[in-house]
């Protein structure tokens, strides 16, 4: 009888050593995806940590308003910049332009607040005390929402900002004789 | 046998009881949200239900449940009278007055920051006070469990310890330690500013300690549904446990890996440097590995089940099997909804695919799935098994039983599905009203109609729940035999000093959580221009 159990105890460790064997390369296969998509810069998260004073970011450096929306640097590149703040987003809605690498520069005037681009997969924390950057490209003109993501307090729900995707000469014209432009009426 | 039924039976009756106006809230959340409610006359009141209902959910229900059960495991599975009867108490009532002071803010609009906190908005200091009452309850109860199982041991050297009084002990110690970082943040940085001494806070630094407490605890509310698949799913369907081993090894990893990992709630987050997000993202990955083992493990027992009852051939051993027992139904149920929601969870745990549905509806989806869907369906279960034991008396209608967990079942998916599908569209989450009559909008309202109707349905089969367990309580009482645990299939006789005690994977735990946060924690507390004003929540 001990024979037959101790058998049974044999396969039975076997099968289950397979199993774990099984459910360890599942796990290196995931880590290896997000390591190989992460060096690739499929979408890598921001490297570096940036801080700001948010109480004074409306009258100096980056985010003074005058500074706010889409510009285009001496090299060409195209970065947006907007600020969060209880229950708004400044300026409410960004130009951008399509087939082109941008990048998002943003942070919050208050509280914690999130950025969201429906339908991309653009989306970050906006973090008081914090700029986040986040690199995007739009494939197609046309106009997304952009929701705050994140619990801001009572009125929250209302805070809705938009995006607007428009062709690049389009986007290169409108631009050509401002220094900063955005979709805001 | 059962000793100390009254404070077993108060602590289920308290969580269950907070759970019950919880999951109202719930669905009255659900029904305002959604296009069925005209237009929601103050978002404000949305928001004071959320932060009712996270608050109960994710802290007072689950520590209750934990904390019951834990007391009926150390006495049934050690066979050793309860050690610290009295402490026990001081820390129900501190559980009990705790959840009133927080709650009282709350309800009067002066805490509105959700469970999560948020700072730098700034609730009540009352509203954080009673969350420390809560936790600080817990750990009496982290402590007793530690003393009474020190005490068998030394009365039974050299012997295994049971398996659930294993579990529940490496449960406790989990939680003990998750929930140093959200008392960290409360303690060093809300509660000075909610009172006054203080009037900046550091929002990042905040985030981060949070997210030490934030995964850890979903393993903490997981660790009884995982007992009683081991050790009451396996003997309620006349099975027995696969592997005593290989149990005692998943609960060690929960242990071990379930801490270092929070940093992949802050993917999104600007605080936190690519580095520290892609170590976070591994041992996430590597969490999946108990759970993987769990499924596996439980399924075998419950082949050698059906296999006894007459079972045959490669799947036709599924039909023998006791589906009509409701521990069976609410396994099934329960792996059903872990399968999904641990799908949703390998999507969160990538720092590449999280940033579609980062902070989503999908977000909602995925935890309720887990926690109400594969972890409250097993706490369901684990009181209709002990509660002919706690009271003397058999429950009352199994076919109200089998109904009940159908509902919560069907609930679940009605609601969470369509969570899942608007939360890929870019719906956010925490959202007290949206506007349907935006086209952009307009295709997310029939899932949102869809997720209020599977509330009303998961509000319905915890009526139920209420029910049974009240008409249990006053039908006639009968002989009841001793409360067990499951077998397994070939009983440990000796197992090795690792497998047996704590004392290396504690260390593990603790090394791995400072390498793994020390770094960031530190750089962000180092730097003194990461402080920002306080926003005071409510009027003052």
């Amino acid at each position: 009888m001990t024979e037959i159990h101790d058998e049974g105890a044999t396969v039975a460790e076997r099968v289950e050593r397979r199993w774990a064997a099984v459910a360890v390369l599942i796990i290196v296969f995931l880590a290896g995806m997000a390591a190989f998509a992460g060096i690739h810069q499929a979408t890598m998260p921001q490297t570096t940590v940036e801080t700001i004073d948010p109480t004074t970011i409306h009258l100096q450096g980056e985010f003074v308003e005058s500074n706010l929306g889409s510009a285009v640097g001496a090299d060409g590149s195209v970065t947006v910049r907007a600020v969060g703040q209880q229950y708004s987003f400044s300026p409410p809605c960004l130009l951008v332009p399509s087939r082109t690498p941008i990048t998002i520069r943003a942070t919050s005037a208050d509280v914690v607040h999130g950025l969201l681009v429906q339908g991309t997969n653009i989306n970050t924390m906006l973090v008081p005390g914090y700029v986040s950057v986040q690199k995007a490209t739009f494939s197609e003109p046309g106009e997304h929402l952009m929701p705050c993501q994140e619990f801001c307090s009572v009125g929250h729900e209302g805070m809705w900002g938009k995006v607007k995707v428009v062709d690049k000469q389009q986007f290169l014209s409108e631009l050509a004789d401002k220094r900063r432009i955005s979709c805001a009426p | 046998m059962l000793h100390n039924r009254r404070l077993i039976l108060a602590h289920f009756w308290l969580a269950f009881a907070v759970f019950a106006a919880a999951l109202l809230l719930g669905a009255w959340q659900m029904y305002v949200r959604s296009p069925l409610s005209p237009w929601i006359s103050n978002p404000e009141w949305y928001y004071r239900s959320l932060t009712a209902h996270g608050t109960v959910m994710g802290y007072v229900f689950p520590t209750l449940v934990a904390m019951a059960f834990g007391y009926a495991i150390s006495e049934t599975s050690l066979k050793q009278n309860l050690v610290g009867l009295r402490w026990a108490w001081a820390g129900f009532w501190l559980i009990a007055v705790g959840a009133v002071v927080a709650m009282i803010p709350v309800a009067l609009g002066l805490a509105s920051v959700l469970y999560t906190f948020y700072p730098p908005l700034i609730g009540s200091p009352f509203y954080y006070i009673g969350v420390v009452m809560v936790v600080l309850g817990s750990w009496i109860w982290v402590a007793l469990m530690s003393i009474n199982l020190r005490i068998w041991k030394k009365e039974n050297p050299g012997t295994p310890v049971p398996l659930p009084m294993f579990a529940n002990v490496a449960g406790s110690y989990l939680w003990a330690w998750t929930a140093v970082g959200a008392a960290l943040e409360l303690l060093l940085q809300i509660i000075p500013v909610a009172l006054g001494f203080k009037s900046t806070i550091d929002a990042g630094l905040a985030r981060v300690f949070f997210s030490w407490t934030l995964h850890a605890i979903v393993y903490f509310w997981l660790m009884p549904t995982y007992i009683a698949y081991y050790t009451i799913v396996p003997r309620a369907i006349g099975g027995r446990i696969y592997s005593d081993t290989m149990a005692r090894i998943s609960f060690i990893l929960f242990l071990v890996v379930a801490m270092p990992i929070g940093i992949h709630h802050a993917f999104a987050d600007p605080q936190v440097g690519a580095g520290f997000k892609f170590l976070h993202s591994v041992f996430t990955a590597l969490v999946a590995l108990p759970t993987l083992l769990t499924v596996f493990t439980i399924c075998a027992s419950v082949e050698i089940a059906a296999r006894a009852r007459g079972g045959r051939g490669a799947f036709g051993w599924m039909g023998a099997l006791p589906w009509r027992n409701p521990m069976m139904l609410a396994v099934t149920f329960s792996f059903v909804m872990l399968g999904f929601g641990g799908a949703g969870g390998l999507i969160n745990m990538s720092y590449q695919l999280d940033t579609t549905i980062h902070n989503t509806q999908w977000i909602t989806g995925h935890f309720h799935l887990i926690f109400g869907g594969a972890i409250v369906i097993m706490y369901f279960a684990i009181a209709y098994d002990l509660w002919p034991h706690l009271t003397g008396r058999p429950i009352a209608s199994l076919g109200l039983v089998r109904l009940q967990l159908w509902l919560w079942f069907v609930g679940m998916i009605v609601t969470t599905f369509p969570w899942h599908y608007v939360g890929i569209l870019g719906m956010p989450r925490r959202m007290s009203f949206f506007d349907y009559t935006d086209p952009a909008l307009a295709n997310e309202a029939v899932s949102v109609v869809l997720s209020a109707i599977g509330g009303v349905i998961l509000a319905a089969s915890g009526i139920l729940f209420i029910f049974i367990l009240i008409s249990t309580q006053f039908s006639q009482p009968r002989q009841i035999e001793d409360y067990r645990f499951a077998l397994a299939v070939h009983p440990p006789t000796r197992v090795p000093v690792a497998l047996n005690s704590y004392g290396l994977w504690i260390a593990l735990m603790i090394g791995l959580t400072v390498t793994n946060y020390g770094y960031p924690i530190l750089q962000l507390a180092a730097r003194d221009d990461t402080s920002v004003p306080a926003v005071y929540v409510g009027e003052r």
